[in-house]
């Protein structure tokens, strides 16, 4: 290679990874930002905010769903399977949600630990499949359970 | 492979050989584009929790792949032309950028009428939908400063050297839902260990992810074509064209 090409090359390589080293460390720095929500691990030791704007996400506790007679209050606690943070949130949920899947709550985290929400998202796993694959993998799984119990 | 490299630096050879490799490759991206389309749409089973709504991943997913990808191309065309100052790749960056955009912006529009009925919402700032919101600026940006400039070769230095610094948005995009709290999923098509989407429903994806690499190789080399006979236009070769097809 030409002297001077090789020059211009390892100006090239210099460039590259020097702004990404830059840029690298700025997001590495900001991390803890750029997260959308905190899990109940978080909230439950005491690092989340309390009273201000917050989102926390977890998988929505089977049988925690406990919806109101007379309104649209809905009662439900999300987990990472260390913590469980309560949630109260008026309003309509996404067809998604459901017990058992992935949930994101916006709102305001009060004294006693309850996460007041104007905002509930559903969050969708990277799992795809055709209805009859899923009826079955479920019927597989509670064959297992019934030989393991 | 030097000749091959020095005959990619000149215009007549490059017009030529993009003119025969599109004759075959133009038709059959419109047929796989359309049979992919068809399959996905009408003959894979629906999503198990999502109904019908997730086929939109037929287009998402390859639009956004192959925007990540199409920066790669145009990042190191800007570097060779920096290296080797090869006028052919300034051609190259300044054609990629604008096909980079129009599949970011079409990721970005079919993620948002995913979200709507998914999420319960259109946009949310999370890492993996801001960074590729990024790549869409980059990708503007560049077409932005060419253009700013009147000297052509300027023009291409300066956008090559944005394209290489932007070139670290990549891996954020592509490991911003591991590295942190997301709403966005993370990749269902796994290189190790097995794919987390069901393989009648993965094949379609493949199909239409391999058809859209083909529609942007159509795009780069019809925008290249377009680049080199306005940039060439006072030259022989051209003129020699133009008599050829009279």
């Amino acid at each position: 290679m030409h002297p001077v090409r090789r020059q211009r090359l390892l100006l090239v390589l210099f460039v590259v990874l020097f702004s990404s080293a830059a840029i690298g460390l700025m997001v590495y720095a900001l991390s803890g930002n750029i997260n959308l929500f905190y899990p109940p691990a978080e909230v439950a030791a005491g690092k989340a905010p309390v009273g201000q704007q917050i989102r926390v996400g977890g998988m929505v506790v089977e049988g925690s769903v406990q919806r109101s007679d007379n309104s649209l209050e809905v009662r439900f606690e999300v987990t990472d399977y260390q913590a469980s943070v309560p949630i109260v949130y008026t309003g309509i949920l996404p067809d998604l949600f459901d017990e058992g899947q992935g949930a994101v709550a916006a709102g305001v985290l009060n004294d006693s630990g309850v996460l007041q929400a104007s905002e509930v998202l559903a969050k969708h796993d990277e799992n795809y499949m055709p209805p009859e694959v899923a009826e079955a993998l479920e019927a597989s799984q509670r064959l297992q359970e019934q030989q393991d119990g | 492979m030097w000749s091959f490299f020095h005959k990619l630096g000149s215009p007549p050879w490059l017009y030529r050989i993009s003119g025969s490799i599109l004759r075959w490759l133009l038709p059959l991206t419109i047929v796989a584009l359309f049979a992919g389309a068809v399959w996905g749409l009408l003959f894979t089973p629906p999503d198990f929790r999502q109904g019908n709504s997730y086929r939109i991943i037929y287009i998402h997913v390859p639009a956004a792949v192959v925007a990540l990808a199409g920066y790669y191309v145009m990042a190191i065309a800007g570097a060779i032309s920096l290296i080797w100052k090869m006028k052919m790749a300034d051609v190259a960056l300044r054609a990629s950028a604008p096909i980079g955009a129009a599949l970011t912006f079409i990721a970005l529009v079919t993620g948002a009428i995913w979200g709507k009925p998914t999420w319960g919402t259109w946009w949310v700032w999370d890492a993996r939908i801001t960074s590729m919101l990024i790549l869409l600026f980059l990708y503007l940006g560049i077409i932005a400063l060419y253009e700013a400039y009147d000297n052509k070769e300027a023009a291409g230095k300066a956008c090559a050297v944005l394209a290489l610094v932007g070139t670290v948005n990549i891996p954020i995009i592509y490991k911003s839902v591991d590295w942190w709290y997301s709403l966005h999923q993370p990749a269902s098509i796994k290189f190790t260990g097995e794919s987390t989407i069901d393989p009648s429903m993965l094949y379609p994806l493949l199909f239409m992810i391999t058809a859209f690499y083909a529609l942007f190789t159509c795009c780069l080399l019809l925008n290249m074509r377009a680049e080199l006979l306005s940039r060439e236009r006072r030259t022989g070769w051209i003129a020699r064209l133009v008599a050829e097809s009279r």
